[in-house]
């Protein structure tokens, strides 16, 4: 059976019971609420294809903020790492930091990085950037202190230099791990651009969310909920895919 | 490439609280195969590590070809490990090749110098390979011939044949016998295995439990023959294996 046959009929599945509940309004008069506030999965994909270039053009400015924040905090989490890596006495004197920085709730920070970067995209960068900048960070250097220091001592009687052997055995060994903290940055990346939005913006799907929950439209908030969790997804599987193809020894 | 002399004068090293090597004297001539054998976590490792300048000993002296500072040691010295630890994201051949480009040769010049080794090592075909794609004995080839292309005159080699099957074992003993005989290094052979340490070696060293010291030092009747059934089975070699066995076990106690 392929892998995607059972997560498939699983979520195939789940839709169908939730178009049964409110097609018949059973979860509405449950809930004593009015029939519009509990949308069918028929009704969000109409709303899909109605609002599909209001969607788009907010979902290009979060994938933007998701895209840039997430390149920057991957060029800041394989440095640092290396960086922690090399040096002893920079690790212990910033790893402390670094589980602190983790700490530091999002949705304190978000509105006081916009009062400082206003409403553009900066802060958004900086909020996504912070939530990605951490597995990425600590996975690396867990990867590259995982060498066998056989290994190490080996490259040193073959006259590798530091450099080489950095390039050489731990830089390649630390990859998959590099890779999974990714996997895990991206995955959390939309809900730090959410943030952000709230924090403060004029446009992108958290915006929309934000006032289409306002004017009750929950079709609407519940299409852009899926765009969301689409790119989410699509993100995912693009650096699993090249996961595969890079890390081709395991 | 021709070997180096090893002169250890009371060599005596510690970690912390903990003597792990107790005056050793050892000469190893040029192009001489010195074997060490002892019982588990006696401290032959760290003999090693400290011949190749990997470790500054605790005290006493390690020559080797004239060199005397750990890291000019380092210089004239090659490690195989006891596993064969060769990289999972390197082909067999670029595994070879490994200190060829550590010393500036670009990936296809360090390919075209490791070819020919390659091919007489029996390796042909498998150039490309990945190494987990290798069967134990030919990792253990790539492995030997990744040290000698070092280029060093001193190999220090950890059991290199512990993780193989006895019929592999005694191919492969076989075969670096023969590989010594037409590239002769000076050697310097950790092993458990009393027969193959006296197949391979021209003296064998018995070490002591922790701290390590030398105990008996017995000359190999045949070393590296080219047949080791015979070898091994000849009365002389038995002898000397008994005398290295019981040595061995007069420690232990």
């Amino acid at each position: 059976m392929k892998s995607w046959l059972l997560p498939l009929l699983l979520v195939a599945a789940l839709i169908a019971a939730w178009q049964l509940a409110t097609s018949t309004g059973a979860i509405a008069d449950a809930l004593d609420l009015e029939d519009f506030l509990v949308p069918s999965p028929l009704e969000i994909a109409e709303s899909l294809w109605q609002n599909r270039s209001l969607l788009a053009e907010n979902a290009w400015v979060t994938l933007r903020e998701i895209l840039f924040g997430f390149g920057c905090a991957l060029v800041a989490g394989l440095g640092f790492a290396v960086l922690l890596h090399l040096s002893e006495t920079l690790r212990r004197a910033s790893y402390p930091l670094l589980i602190a920085s983790q700490t530091v709730p999002i949705i304190v920070i978000a509105p006081i990085l916009v009062v400082w970067f206003g409403y553009g995209i900066v802060p958004k960068l900086a909020i996504v950037a912070l939530v990605c900048f951490f597995p990425i960070a600590v996975n690396t250097l867990d990867g590259l202190r995982s060498v066998d220091p056989e290994a190490i001592k080996l490259m040193r009687t073959l006259d590798a230099s530091r450099a080489q052997t950095l390039r050489r055995v731990e830089a390649p060994a630390a990859l998959p791990f590099a890779f999974s903290g990714a996997k895990i940055a991206i995955a959390i990346a939309p809900i730090g651009a959410v943030f952000a939005e709230w924090a403060g913006s004029s446009s992108g799907l958290g915006h929309m969310i934000l006032q289409d929950g306002a004017q009750l439209e929950t079709a609407r908030q519940f299409a852009a909920v899926a765009v969301l969790s689409a790119i989410a997804l699509a993100l995912f599987g693009l650096l699993a895919l090249a996961q595969r193809r890079v890390v081709s020894w395991r | 490439m021709p070997g180096e002399s090893i002169s250890i004068r009371e060599l005596a090293h510690s970690f912390g609280e903990l003597q792990t090597i107790d005056r050793i004297d050892l000469e190893v001539p040029s192009e001489g195969v010195i074997g060490l054998v002892g019982p588990s976590g006696c401290g032959k490792s760290t003999l090693l590590e400290l011949i190749c300048g990997l470790l500054d000993p605790g005290d006493g002296s390690i020559e080797v070809g004239g060199a005397r500072s750990a890291p000019e040691r380092l210089g004239h010295c090659a490690f195989m490990p006891q596993r064969d630890l060769l990289l999972p994201w390197y082909s067999a051949i670029d595994n070879a090749a490994l200190a060829l480009r550590n010393r500036g040769a670009g990936r296809a010049e360090a390919r075209a110098q490791a070819a020919e080794p390659f091919r007489r090592f029996g390796l042909e075909g498998f150039e490309r390979a990945r190494p987990h794609q290798l069967s134990g004995g030919m990792r253990q080839r790539v492995a030997f011939l990744r040290t000698l292309l070092s280029g060093k005159p001193v190999l220090a080699l950890d059991e290199p044949f512990a993780s193989l099957d006895a019929i592999t074992r005694a191919e492969m003993q076989e075969w670096l016998a023969a590989a010594l005989g037409s590239d002769p290094r000076t050697v310097v052979l950790v092993s458990h295995d009393v027969e193959e340490a006296l197949y391979l070696s021209d003296r064998v060293a018995v070490l002591s439990p922790r701290p390590a010291r030398i105990v008996a030092e017995l000359s190999a009747p045949h070393p590296r023959a080219p047949d080791r059934d015979a070898a091994v089975t000849d009365p002389a070699f038995v002898a000397i294996r008994e005398q290295a066995m019981h040595a061995l076990r007069e420690v232990a106690r």
